[in-house]
Order: C-alpha cells, then structure tokens, then sequence
C-alpha cells in the first residue's frame, strides 16, 4: 500500500542524521528527533503550569521556528502540544487542579486514587491510557487522511465553504455553553480576521484610518492573550493554593498497573472511538473526555463508585481526550480545518511557513506530511518514556510558588506577542484580549470557537465569496449538486439542532433568526 | 445595577457583568457594520466588494447579541459575579501587568520583565531580598542570551543595553 511506502519514508525523514549547527557548536545527530524530545519536555512542563496551555505554548514558540525547515518546525510544535496533553494529567491526579481543561474529568477519580496513596497507579494508568487513545488516532489518521485528502481534492470553493460551515454549526450544535454566545464568539472572531487588507480586492476595510490596524490582528496575538493572560487572571481570582499529594512511580507500580489495564479493552476502545469523533468534528479534546467518562460511569459495572477513585475513571476520559486531541490533526491535515485551538495555531504555523494546510499538502508537500505523522508515533512513544521517568522532577515544578511562576509566564507572553511581528501595539492588544478572555471565560462565552473563526476567516471568506463569484452571486450554489447540498444540509441541522434544543429547554417559541 | 443590597456588598452582580459583557460586543458588532458600509457591500468588478462578509458577520452578530442581552435581562439578579476581594487581586495583576507594557518601549523588555518579577515576588507574595534579586536578575539575563545570542532574536532593548554595546 502506498501509504505505508510513505509512511517508511516518513520514518526515515524523522530518524535522519543531520548536520547542525546547535548554539555555535557543529554536530552531527537525528536532529528531528532531538526536537522531539525537547518539544515533549518543554510541552509537559507548558501542561504543567497554569496560564501556559498548548495553545499559548504553540503560539509563544511559533515565531522562534520561522526560520527552521517545515517538518522540523512541526515536529517541535507538535510533540509540545502531545506533551501539554500528558502534561494536565499529572496535575489533575496529584494536585486536583486540571492543568488543562481536557483534564478536569481525570481529577473527578484521579485525585481520590492519590489521596488514598495510589497516585503512582493513576498516573501509570492515565498515561498510559493517553498512549493507547493517542496511538488509536494516529492509526485512524494514517488510514483515513490521504483517503480524506483524495476526496477533498475534487472540491471546488462552494464546497470547501460549506465543509468550514459544517465545522462552525457542529461548534453551536455540540458546544456546551449556550448557543447563541458561541455564535457570538465565532462571529467575533470572524470579524477580527476581516480588519486590515482584504486579500481578495486588495483593498483597505474597517481600519478607521488607524495606522496600527493596518495589518489586522493576528490570531497568535488573540491565543496568547486569551489563553495565557486571561488564564492567570483567572487564577489569580480563585487565589490558587498548590497543595499536592506526593507520588512514588517506580517500575514496580508500573507493571503492577499494567497488568490490570488489559480487563478494561472495552473501556479503551470505547474510549478511542469517542475520542476519535469529537476530535474530527471540531467538539475537541474537553467534551470528549467528559462524554467518555459520563458514559463510562453509566455503563460499568463499578459505575457507583465512580467518583471515590475508581481506576476506569481515570482511562475512560484521558484515553478519549489523547484520541481526540490527536485526530484534531486529520482534519487540519487533509481539509484544512482544524479540529482544536491548538491544531488551529499549528494551521497557522503551516501558512506561515509557506505551506497550503489542505488536500493537496498530501500530493505536493508528501514528506511533510507522512514526516508529521511519523513523528506522532515516535513522540508518543518518547512522551510515554519521559513522562513515567520524570513525574517527581515534573510535582517538583509545581512547587514552584505561583508568585514567581506567574510574572515568568507574562514575561513570556510579552516576548511571545511582540516576536510575532515586533510590534508593541500587538503586546497591547495582548493585554485587551487577555481582559477578554477573562470576562469571557466568566460569562459563558467560549473562546476555542473564536480562536478557530480567527485562524480560518480569510480562508472561509475566499471560498465564499469565490462560489458567488462563480455563479454571478446566487447563494444557489450553495445547493448545486448532491455533495455541496449534503454537507450544507448537514450544517443547517447541526446549527437549527442546538437552537432547538436549547428553545425546548430555556426559550419558547424563538425563532433560529441567525441562521447565516 | 445591582439592586439587591447583599449581593452589591459581596461583589458585583452577575447579571451586571453578563450585561456589559453583551453590550461591548454589541458596539464591536456596530462598528464592524458601519466599517462594512464604509467598504462598501455591495457587488464590484471582482464580486462581492471589501464590506460583504464583515457586514454579514458584524448584522449576525448584532442579532446574537440580541439574544444575549435578553437572556442576561432575565439572569439572576442574586448571583455574585466574583466578591470584591477577588476582583481585587486580579486588578493587583491587571495594573502591574499595564505598566509593565507601558515600560517596554523606554526601557527594553529585559529590565522591565526583571522588575516586573520583582514587584511580584515582594508584594503578591513576599519573599526575602536575595532571593527576589536572584530570581529577577537571573530569568532576564537567561531570557537575554537565548533569544539574543542563540536564537538571534531582537527583543525591544533600551539605554542599559544600549550602554552595554547591544
């Protein structure tokens, strides 16, 4: 088969010796492979700390990656956010505090496991459970992309708007805050992506004759600041006490864990496919988890006891989360739209370092792509190794008392948002989006969909104004034949759906006005 | 807004923050339109002119914020936002952070991180003097040669470094 001719071929480009020149000094080593480890040390401790998640983590580095090759680029970037992910597990199990969203179901039995001594075993357990879930989607990934990417190629731009519309309704569909604020929040981040020059006519709009909005805003600007000011300044609100459990993880634990995880396959691969599907429709990692561990605790038969430390409590929503936030990746990969604020930023990434995110990455830019892959299943199983061997160094940072890790992080932030373009007035604009991340995260609006709507407003924005171009500017081409209709059908429901449903539950008889 | 005099006296009332919250957006939303207008929304050589898709974007958004308003008119008006200790220490980060920007083009991003580190460890928590300096003094000098002289990135400097020949 193709695929695992381009996969071997992947393999090779990761595992490569290169010659490199490394802080002044010449070596020669598997360079790839030596960013891997680094991007899974740096991503672990970035899921580790508070304000600093795999979005703003993967945006802060991104503008010190301009100047790398492609594939090398992606690989850093990507194991960061395989090692965020890793990462909100160790401080949901020792410190009941999800260091990622993904991981606030692991503290619902992780944390009752390490306070009655056994934190060795949930930390080996939702380890490895993040392994199989993420191993599971890089299987489906290799699989399903380039079959994916073939059938996308043949779309046209009507198309390729209805497969963004279809991504956006699913977000007001499965979203779990109130429709019509992710509305508002995607429509948000729409609109912030339209200041500055329209790239089609080339002409100037909604500048308001300010010379700093010129350029627009940059989407890594809006991640840093939501994610990462916003984020300490919610932490600051709650006056966060780092009070955690110690954990002893030896080798002994390890296998003793493992030789429980085989009784639970079904909770695994139930898991995996949950996972899976909320990773590839845009829900992502946070809602997979949960979903996974709802209905863990309803079908098993220990379901009563969930919540007191019950081990398939700690599988069922970290291996679903591994699965998703992986299979984010597909359909980055082969539709250009991504799954996950992180795989967002990593879209970006791609556009910046000149690459079309896509179906015809997989034809033009093949070794990129099966290098990226390749990597997934040499990072995962590095991630693995790393984070059984340094837990006690990884609680050792957290430690760390929030008064000096916090004006660290800003710092970072600051250095992050001016490298983007070495403007000051980004840095500023930092500060305002962090204020709005923070009211935001208060009031219920969700800022992954803004996030998302930001990344990909341009893109969305040509393809619909190049199917009206088509047609002469009849909206009919949105329905002009049996593929372009189906995928804009399945839109509409996903969008009228939630406005339904939440029309029984709260409002009566409100018109869908918004439908767009 | 708050009329329930408790909750005022723990904090602000949800309901007033969720309302405010709305109406900014509904100001951005009203300034993304008239910028629309502007561009113009109409059909030009080259199809749907700059202002077709902002416009669109910016009249949804004012229909969603409609929505919002009205579901946040109805909201509780008990719930406390967040109570005014709270609000407090995310204004002591929020201030210290503003001037730490505003510093950043006079005096360079090294000095002003090592005194916003510094201001942090002494006044959010309170830590002795060497250690303060330490750490102050230490992350910047680490930030500076990595991204200086490692990964040859220009970060804004100021008269200090100036003086030191960077």
């Amino acid at each position: 088969m193709a695929e695992f001719a381009n996969l071997f071929n992947g393999f090779a480009t990761v595992l490569a010796f290169q010659d490199v020149n490394i802080f002044g000094t010449q070596m020669y080593l598997p360079f790839n492979v030596f960013l891997m480890v680094v991007g899974i040390v740096l991503g672990v401790i970035i899921g580790v700390l508070p304000g600093l998640g795999g979005a703003n983590g993967v945006a802060i580095l991104l503008p010190l990656t301009f100047s790398m090759q492609p594939t090398s680029a992606v690989i850093l970037l990507s194991c960061i956010y395989w090692g965020a992910l890793f990462g909100g597990a160790i401080t949901s199990i020792l410190f009941n505090i999800p260091g990622e969203p993904w991981s606030v179901a692991t503290t619902f039995d992780g944390y009752p496991m390490a306070q009655q001594g056994r934190a060795g075993e949930a930390l080996t357990a939702a380890f490895t459970s993040s392994f199989i879930g993420a191993f599971f989607a890089v299987i489906m990934i290799t699989l399903l992309a380039p079959m994916v990417a073939a059938f996308a190629l043949r779309f046209g731009a009507a198309e390729k708007f209805a497969v963004y519309f279809l991504a956006f309704a699913s977000f007001v569909g499965l979203s779990k805050e109130p429709p019509f604020k992710t509305l508002a929040a995607m429509v948000i981040g729409f609109a912030l992506a339209t200041f500055g020059t329209d790239h089609m006519t080339g002409s100037l709009r909604l500048t308001f004759g300010s010379q700093y909005l010129l350029p627009g805003f940059d989407f890594l600007i809006a991640v840093i600041g939501l994610f990462g000011i916003g984020e300490i300044l919610l932490t600051m609100e709650e006056g966060l006490k780092f009070k955690g459990k110690d954990a002893k993880i030896n080798l002994r634990v390890v296998l003793d864990t493992w030789k429980k995880l085989p009784a639970y396959w079904w909770t695994y691969l139930r898991s995996c496919l949950i996972g899976c599907w909320m990773g590839i429709t845009p829900a992502g990692a946070t809602p997979a988890s949960f979903m996974s561990y709802g209905i863990a605790k309803r079908v098993s038969k220990n379901g009563k006891n969930f919540g007191n430390g019950e081990i398939e409590g700690v599988i069922a929503p970290e291996t679903a989360a591994h699965a998703a936030g992986k299979s984010a990746l597909l359909p980055m990969l082969a539709l250009g739209v991504p799954g996950s604020p992180t795989a967002a930023v990593l879209l970006g990434g791609l556009l910046i370092w000149g690459l079309q995110p896509g179906p015809t990455l997989f034809t033009e830019n093949s070794e990129f792509v099966w290098g990226l892959i390749a990597s997934m299943y040499l990072g995962n199983v590095v991630g693995l190794i790393i984070v059984l061997t340094c837990v006690p160094l990884l609680a050792a940072i957290l430690r760390v008392p929030f008064g000096i890790i916090a004006p660290i992080i800003l710092m970072f932030c600051a250095v992050g948002a001016y490298t983007v373009r070495n403007s000051f007035f980004d840095v500023i604009m930092m500060l305002a989006f962090g204020l709005l991340g923070y009211l935001f995260k208060k009031t219920n609006y969700p800022l992954a969909p803004l996030v998302l709507a930001m990344v990909l407003g341009d893109r969305a924005e040509e393809a619909f104004r190049q199917a009206l171009v088509g047609s002469g500017g009849s909206l009919g081409v949105f329905f002009s034949n049996g593929l372009v209709s189906t995928i804009m059908a399945l839109g509409f429901i996903a969008l009228f759906w939630s406005v339904i449903s939440a029309g029984l539950s709260r409002i009566r008889g409100t018109a869908p006005a918004t439908a767009g | 807004m708050s009329g329930d005099g408790n909750a005022a006296d723990q904090g602000p009332a949800h309901r007033t923050i969720e309302l405010a919250v709305a109406a900014g957006i509904g100001i951005f939303a009203i300034l993304v339109v008239y910028g629309a207008l502007q561009a113009g929304i109409g059909w030009g050589f080259e199809g749907p002119k700059a202002g077709f898709f902002p416009f669109i974007m910016g009249t949804i958004l004012i229909g969603a914020t409609a929505m919002n308003l009205w579901h946040a008119f109805q909201g509780s008006r008990t719930k406390v936002f967040a109570d005014w200790g709270a609000l407090k220490q995310v204004g002591a980060v929020t201030i210290p952070i503003a001037v730490y920007i505003v510093l950043i083009p006079f005096i360079g991003i090294y000095i002003s991180s090592a005194i916003l580190i510094a201001y942090f460890m002494q006044r959010i928590s309170s830590y002795g003097v060497v250690r303060t300096a330490l750490v102050s003094i230490g992350v910047p000098l680490v930030t500076f040669f990595v991204f200086e002289r490692w990964f040859l990135v220009a970060l804004p400097k100021g008269p200090l470094e100036a003086m030191l020949g960077y």
